[in-house]
């Protein structure tokens, strides 16, 4: 029992991380109708930002908020400069277009820190464990992602349901040429939303840093899980990515730990031994398709425009 | 009018002087990964590649010589085509490399039915060693099996038992727990197969802490090593449960894993501090021009290269010989970066299994030292099912 609740710890651990992922690009493809596969580029330039500075600073906390600054200001950067031309486009100009950044990024970043992967370590204040439960000891790095997490994705409801700016956002998402005649810089909106995003991306990539490989190419590995969990979330919602990602978090994690044994008090155990890790590595796949068969908009579909 | 006239003789000669110089030169296509997170194994095969052509003049077998590489980004399907296109567009003589067992079922077949030679540099899944095994395949590194073998037997000469397993979920992984198991007599607790290229193992690694094992063994090679064992490390499993590996702690993964990978044994047929003539030119030569000391990767890579000048040296460039190159390759007449070996009837290799385990070198660096042989000249396990008769 005390398994099941650690696992489950590790599979929120995992969903929140793909939140944040999940979060940056929703919004922007919701938002803008921008579809941007180097989201995963973005992730990745925040994990080796992250450990570039936390080097050259010696304080993680320092290079964490260099790293976030700068993936901030490379996301405004990126938009101006290549995907601002790419609104009036269809999708598959934009697939096209993005999956060079993809290239481009994974290239140089190949260049800049080489081939091989970065390894960060933890200070020594965030190595520990901590007690959860009586018997129960969880990494305090990981809880502190979760923390983390949970708290953005607080913060980001009440910036887009509560505040000016987020109205502005929903109701560009709307009518982007309405709410351009009432006078709103929509222009300036788009690149401060894609910012946003890029920074979500920059931050999901620096936490997931001390604990994945930083390595060119680490952002592609992550981003079919995203648009996974958009697809699920239902493309365009924040609520709907976030219980999306907890939901294929969850199934991912608890299918790898406990598939194999289940299956295995009903089949021979050569049989589950094969079907187990095959079947928990497809599962958040079949998840997929059954939201799908169901509610093809996904879970929580933004209304009609 | 004499300039053109002379012109187009030139033109003429050239032409035809052309397919026999192409005649004479050594085509080998080389298939690896170079891109993505195992990017970094294809580049320390490439580099040593280059480094046995340059010892070698970059002559194979005294004729002039093209390497072509291909990059099968660690899937089967890329790199079965990538060799279609090496045999049908670029007419080479040897296709080499491949890491992945999983790329080489894809590959060697289809090298080895087109009549052109398939010399492996590092996976070897049993189907090869055993009844696909074929006179136009030789490999310089090993069959699956063979490396846990090694450890499981020195772990059953340990005493140790209720030891969990651990390998991702294909070919080689299944090879390595069925070698493993081969020569392991205590009790396993938990064979557990995980998904190929795996990149967080907390959810496994909480399994083991629960399970409570007296030993974890595990395969996870290149980017899947330096992840599970950083993992299992911060997780403060090392001190608790010891950690035996095969292919996991290597110069690949050190510069990454450093002092998190000291005191965690590994069985090897090689190792950078073996002391051979060969093997430390090889080092030494290696390092200087790279800057940085190979993997076994790279040493069956470099082996790889010498295994094909000796063959074509053989037969005096006379590459439509096969027969006289089969026959040459089977006598593994030159200098190997493991010292001297034969090969089994099915052209593996019969070779020394040695304990490795990584301590602080002399410059303060972690790095892996050969503790003991376990095993000598050691035959793999499926060479009776190959039909090759020599």
């Amino acid at each position: 029992m005390l398994l099941v609740l650690e696992q489950a710890l590790n599979g929120l651990q995992y969903g929140v991380t793909l939140f944040l992922m999940a979060a940056g690009l929703t919004l922007v493809f919701g938002i803008m109708n921008l579809v941007n596969l180097a989201h995963g580029s973005l992730y990745m330039v925040g994990a080796y930002l992250a450990t570039t500075f936390y080097q050259w600073t010696g304080s993680f906390l320092a290079g964490v908020a260099l790293a976030l600054a700068a993936t901030l200001g490379l996301g405004i950067l990126l938009e101006i400069v290549a995907l601002r031309t790419l609104y009036e486009r269809d999708h598959l100009d934009q697939v096209l277009a993005t999956f060079g950044l993809i290239l481009f990024f994974n290239e140089l970043v190949a260049i800049l820190w080489g081939r091989a992967a970065l390894y960060t370590s933890l200070p020594a204040w965030l190595g520990g464990h901590v007690p959860v439960l009586p018997g129960v000891r969880y990494p305090v790095y990981r809880a502190v992602v979760i923390v983390v997490g949970l708290a953005v994705a607080v913060l980001l409801w009440g910036l887009v349901a509560r505040t000016r700016l987020g109205m502005l956002i929903r109701a560009g998402a709307s009518n982007r040429t309405m709410v351009a005649a009432l006078g709103v810089n929509i222009r300036l909106l788009y690149t401060l939303v894609f910012g946003l995003g890029a920074a979500l991306a920059g931050l999901a990539g620096l936490m997931a840093g001390p604990i994945y490989a930083v390595q060119p190419g680490m952002g592609e590995q992550i981003l079919i899980q995203v648009f996974v969990v958009i697809v699920i979330g239902g493309i365009g919602s924040i609520r709907g990515a976030l219980v999306a990602a907890i939901i294929v978090g969850m199934v991912d994690t608890l299918g790898r730990a406990f598939l194999k044994p289940t299956l295995a008090t009903f089949l021979s155990p050569s049989a589950a031994d094969s079907a187990g890790p095959a079947l928990a590595s497809m599962l958040i796949y079949l998840l997929m398709a059954v939201v799908l068969l169901f509610r093809p908009q996904g879970l929580f579909p933004v209304r009609a425009r | 009018m004499v300039l053109r006239s002379l012109i187009v003789g030139l033109f003429t000669a050239a032409l035809a002087v052309t397919p026999v110089a192409a005649a004479e030169t050594v085509k080998i296509g080389f298939i690896t990964s170079l891109s993505g997170p195992a990017g970094i194994i294809g580049k320390h095969m490439k580099d040593s590649v280059e480094l046995a052509l340059d010892h070698l003049g970059r002559k194979v077998g005294g004729l002039e010589t093209e390497v072509i590489y291909g990059d099968d980004q660690r899937k089967p399907d890329v790199g079965k085509q990538l060799a279609d296109e090496m045999l049908k567009k670029h007419r080479v003589h040897f296709v080499s490399g491949i890491i992945w067992s999983n790329v080489m079922l894809a590959v060697a077949p289809t090298v080895t039915q087109a009549g052109t030679f398939m010399i492996g540099t590092n996976a070897g899944p049993h189907q090869l060693a055993g009844k696909m095994c074929h006179e136009l395949f030789f490999t310089t590194s090993w069959q699956n099996d063979q490396t846990p073998e090694a450890m499981g037997k020195y772990m059953s000469d340990q005493k140790l038992t209720d030891v969990y397993a651990m390998a991702p979920n294909y070919a080689a992984g299944k090879d390595m727990i069925a070698g493993f198991k081969r020569y392991f007599k205590g009790r396993i607790l938990e064979e557990v197969y995980t998904k190929l290229g795996q990149q967080d193992y907390q959810a496994e690694i909480s399994q083991i802490r629960a399970r409570n094992p007296k030993a974890v063994f595990v395969f996870y090679p290149g980017d899947m090593g330096i992840q599970f064992v950083k993992q299992y490390v911060q997780a403060g499993l090392r001190e608790q449960t010891p950690l035996y590996s095969v292919y996991t702690i290597d110069e690949v993964t050190l510069p990454a894993l450093k002092d998190v990978a000291l005191g965690i044994f590994e069985t090897r047929y090689w190792s950078p501090d073996l002391k051979n003539e060969a093997n430390q030119k090889y080092i030494s030569d290696f390092r200087k021009k790279f800057g940085y000391t190979p993997s076994f990767y790279g040493a069956q890579s470099y082996d790889g290269i010498m295994l094909i000048d000796a063959a074509v040296r053989a037969v005096k460039g006379d590459l439509a010989d096969k027969k006289g190159m089969i026959a040459a390759m089977r006598k593994a007449d030159y200098r190997s970066t493991r010292g001297a070996y034969t090969y089994n009837v099915n052209h593996f290799p019969v070779q020394n299994f040695y304990l490795l385990k990584t301590v602080k070198g002399a410059g303060g660096a972690a790095e892996m030292q050969i503790q003991k042989a376990v095993f000598e000249k050691h035959k793999d396990s499926y060479y009776k099912e190959c039909g090759m008769k020599w």
